[in-house]
């Protein structure tokens, strides 16, 4: 009997061991599988977001990330790169390496619309060694002195709908400083259809003909793939709170109040407005609003973000040639 | 009496006699145990990609109610480990009793007796089982809970009392037992009345005494009382289906509650889990929110609300049409049995709703238990939401038949008129409408 009863508790005690032991011993090996690698977990940033938000790496060093998520399907990619973005699927494993060849701060960030909150889950790669860093210019609408936090209605709008084809047709009429990019950037379509109604050589032209004039200026300083490009950013960044249609009406916004200039002060972030003080964006395909903007002004609100809205900031995002696509796309929705 | 006795046959016998296979089984379920707190604590936070979750929710809770209550009546309680740390505590010796044990060994307060904190338990996990079920740190606490509370009331009091009194999952269990195909049972009456000794209910961890054992809900199938019987009259009978349902049998009052607890639980974790409706399942999910108070109150309403008032209401118009004699609580504790077979079949037919459709689930988290990435049988990543097929939809309403029918059939015998059961059918039949309702439209 009590051989029995030893036998007994040895193979109890045996059989719980061999438990335990097969989490330990996992564990252990867990860990050293993943020395050489930094495992980052994605959540949603109501969950906590990026489990790891900043990484210290050098240059030409590969750095060996394992990425999973807890929750639901994100994304990984680092802004200004070329490195492709990679999907998470919960409870899974994921491995990416990443190169740098040129030292700066690069901002990884989420791909997939995760949440409401999903544009807050970013974190930063912290890369030293030789070679210029990476940095990047003030932007244009600070250089240029443009208030980006202020209205911006257009002092005019067409009648009807433009004819940049048209506009062609006067082109050796034009006074030569707005065939300058510099003119394009730095001024809002209905800024430039003034300057021009008021040139004493253009007084022939209907008011009309100086619109189609000024959409064939729009024209020129953008290209199809371009407008491509702009519109697949604007789908996979944009959309989910602009509406694809860009009326401002996107899945993340729908409960939000609507935009009202009178009412709305971006000086008080404590204004009744809603969910926070947030308000719905602004509809792209009123010409009121998209026109009285320069080129400058839109690319400043897409690199700051803010503007008493929940619009984030794209500057460690997008590159330079990015956001000029992303702006031309914009004007297409008015025009 | 259509019954097969096990004992009678020698393999059987030495199989049930023997310590060592049931030992053995509980050995294994006890690391398992043991391994799944650790994976739930420390594993993947994704629910599907870890062993508790599916271990707990998916593979062990379909097995029981599709194969061990069905099948083998409490022949869970018989392997469960819960029990085993603090019995050895208690009995000083895990294989065979030394007498030198530790503990108090008090008697459970009267008062707590019975099935109430079982099905308040069970209740209990309902209000947060959309969390339960769906984290897998909270199964592990949960567990953790449950095995140390088992240990240190063994220590406190006497025999198995987390068990017959506290485990929810005992008080489910038992009470589908009664219409499951296994029983202990004396096999001459005489023979126990003449042995003063009573060596069966000294050893009975579950304080049976089989000779007064009338219905298997308590008999946790320790086998006990046949190993230590020194007349060998103990039987281990495999019987028809429903065989303690019937005109000679009642309910005490707690098994009517637990009974009407099980039906309201079916139904709504139906309405949950399976429902078309978003808000529900959003508010269960949100504990401690308004919403989930007010998911928490239509829970609590529908189990101590509508269908014991449904439940009471037929049992009244059964008393009226019934003799003179019958009162109210006697056809209550009679007509309770038609909830054993109705709930257990509703239960079945809830299982097989998600069961076929989840169990792909189990071999990739034995393939990677913690959900660490690990590849150990090669069917990582392999698991695949399936679609409810309409096999399985008609296999759902099949088993609600079963149980609408067996139920008639009960109230049936139980009546002293078909009259008399209409009620009680009426009352069956508006709960069956509902689950398939709930189930498949």
């Amino acid at each position: 009997m009590v051989k029995k009863e030893r036998i007994a508790r040895v193979l109890v005690v045996l059989f719980v061991f061999i438990a335990v032991l097969i989490f330990v011993v996992g564990w252990l090996k867990n860990q050293n599988l993943n020395a050489d690698s930094i495992q980052i977990h994605a959540r949603m940033p109501e969950n906590g977001g990026w489990s790891v938000t900043s990484i210290n790496a050098e240059t030409n060093q590969p750095i060996h990330l394992k990425l999973t998520s807890d929750d639901v399907v994100h994304g990984f990619a680092i802004g200004k790169t070329n490195h492709p973005a990679v999907d998470i699927f919960p409870g899974e494993f994921v491995e990416t390496t990443l190169l740098f060849d040129k030292p700066g701060t690069y901002t990884f960030y989420c791909t997939r619309w995760c949440g409401v909150n999903h544009w807050r889950m970013r974190g930063t790669i912290d890369v030293r060694g030789e070679g210029p860093l990476v940095t990047n210019p003030p932007p244009a609408y600070l250089q240029l002195g443009i208030d980006i936090d202020t209205e911006h209605e257009a002092e005019v709008i067409p009648a009807t709908d433009v004819s940049p084809q048209t506009g062609s047709l006067f082109a050796d009429d034009l006074p030569s400083y707005v065939l300058d990019q510099e003119t394009y950037f730095s001024n809002s379509p209905a800024k430039i259809w003034m300057r021009l109604r008021a040139e004493p050589t253009l007084s022939e032209l209907s008011d009309q003909e100086v619109w189609d004039v000024v959409a064939w200026i729009w024209q020129k300083n953008t290209s199809p793939s371009m407008i491509e490009t702009g519109q697949t950013l604007y789908a996979e960044n944009c959309a989910a709170c602009h509406g694809e249609t860009g009326k401002g009406d996107g899945i993340m916004v729908r409960d939000l109040p609507k935009h009202d200039s009178d009412e709305h002060s971006t000086n008080d972030p404590h204004s009744e407005s809603g969910m926070g003080g947030l308000i719905r964006p602004h509809d792209f395909t009123d010409a009121n609003h998209v026109l009285g903007a320069s080129p400058a002004l839109f690319s400043g609100k897409i690199i700051r973000g803010g503007m008493g809205t929940g619009m984030p900031y794209w500057g460690p995002i997008f590159t330079e040639e990015q956001i000029n696509a992303l702006v031309s796309y914009i004007y297409t929705f008015a025009w | 009496m259509n019954r097969v006795d096990l004992t009678r046959f020698p393999k059987t016998s030495a199989l049930l006699r023997s310590r060592w296979p049931q030992f053995l089984l509980r050995a294994v379920t006890l690391a398992g145990f043991v391994f799944t707190i650790l994976a739930g604590l420390f594993g993947s936070v994704v629910g599907s990609h870890n062993f508790a979750i599916i271990f707990v929710w998916i593979a062990w809770w379909s097995a029981l109610k599709l194969f061990f209550i069905p099948f083998g009546g409490r022949s869970w309680c018989s392997i469960c480990p819960i029990p085993m740390p603090g019995e050895w505590m208690q009995k000083g010796g895990l294989f065979s009793p030394s007498g030198k044990g530790f503990g108090l060994g008090k008697r459970w307060p009267k008062k707590l007796r019975g099935n109430w904190l079982q099905a308040g338990g069970f209740l209990l996990i309902g209000l947060f089982g959309a969390v339960t079920l769906t984290s897998a740190r909270v199964t592990a606490l949960i567990l953790l809970f449950i095995i140390i509370l088992a240990f240190v009331l063994s220590l406190v009091f006497e025999r198995r009392s987390f068990c017959n009194y506290l485990c929810p999952i005992g008080g489910f269990t038992g009470l589908y037992a009664q219409a499951g195909p296994v029983e202990v049972r004396v096999k001459e009456k005489q023979v126990c009345a003449e042995h003063s000794e009573k060596t069966c209910y000294t050893a009975c961890p579950w304080g049976q005494y089989p000779l007064a054992l009338k219905s298997s809900a308590d008999c946790g199938l320790c086998m006990e009382c046949l190993r230590v019987c020194p007349s060998d009259n103990i039987a281990v009978n495999l019987r028809p289906w429903g065989s303690d349902l019937g005109p000679k049998s009642k309910q005490s009052l707690d098994e009517v509650f637990l009974g009407l607890v099980m039906l309201a639980s079916v139904l709504v974790d139906s309405a949950v889990f399976l429902g078309p409706w978003g808000q529900l399942k959003t508010a269960a999910y949100e504990i401690g929110s308004l919403s989930w108070l007010g998911f928490a109150g239509l829970f609590l309403f529908v189990s101590f609300g509508v269908l014991p008032s449904l439940f009471s209401t037929a049992v009244w118009a059964a008393t009226k049409l019934g003799s003179a004699k019958t009162t109210f609580r006697k056809t209550l504790m009679n007509y309770g049995q038609v909830l054993v077979p109705l709930g257990l079949m509703a239960w079945i037919a809830f299982t097989v709703s998600f069961a076929f459709v989840k169990f792909s689930y189990v071999l990739p988290v034995i393939s990677d238990p913690f959900g660490w990435g690990w590849n150990l049988i090669g069917f990582t990543g392999k698991a695949q939401v399936g679609q409810s097929t309409p096999f399985s939809i008609w296999i759902q309403i099949l088993l609600l038949c079963v149980g609408l029918f067996w139920a008639s059939r009960v109230a049936n015998q139980i009546s002293e008129t078909s009259k008399q059961a209409f009620p009680i059918i009426t009352f069956s039949c508006l709960f069956s409408a509902g689950m398939l309702w709930l189930l498949i439209g």
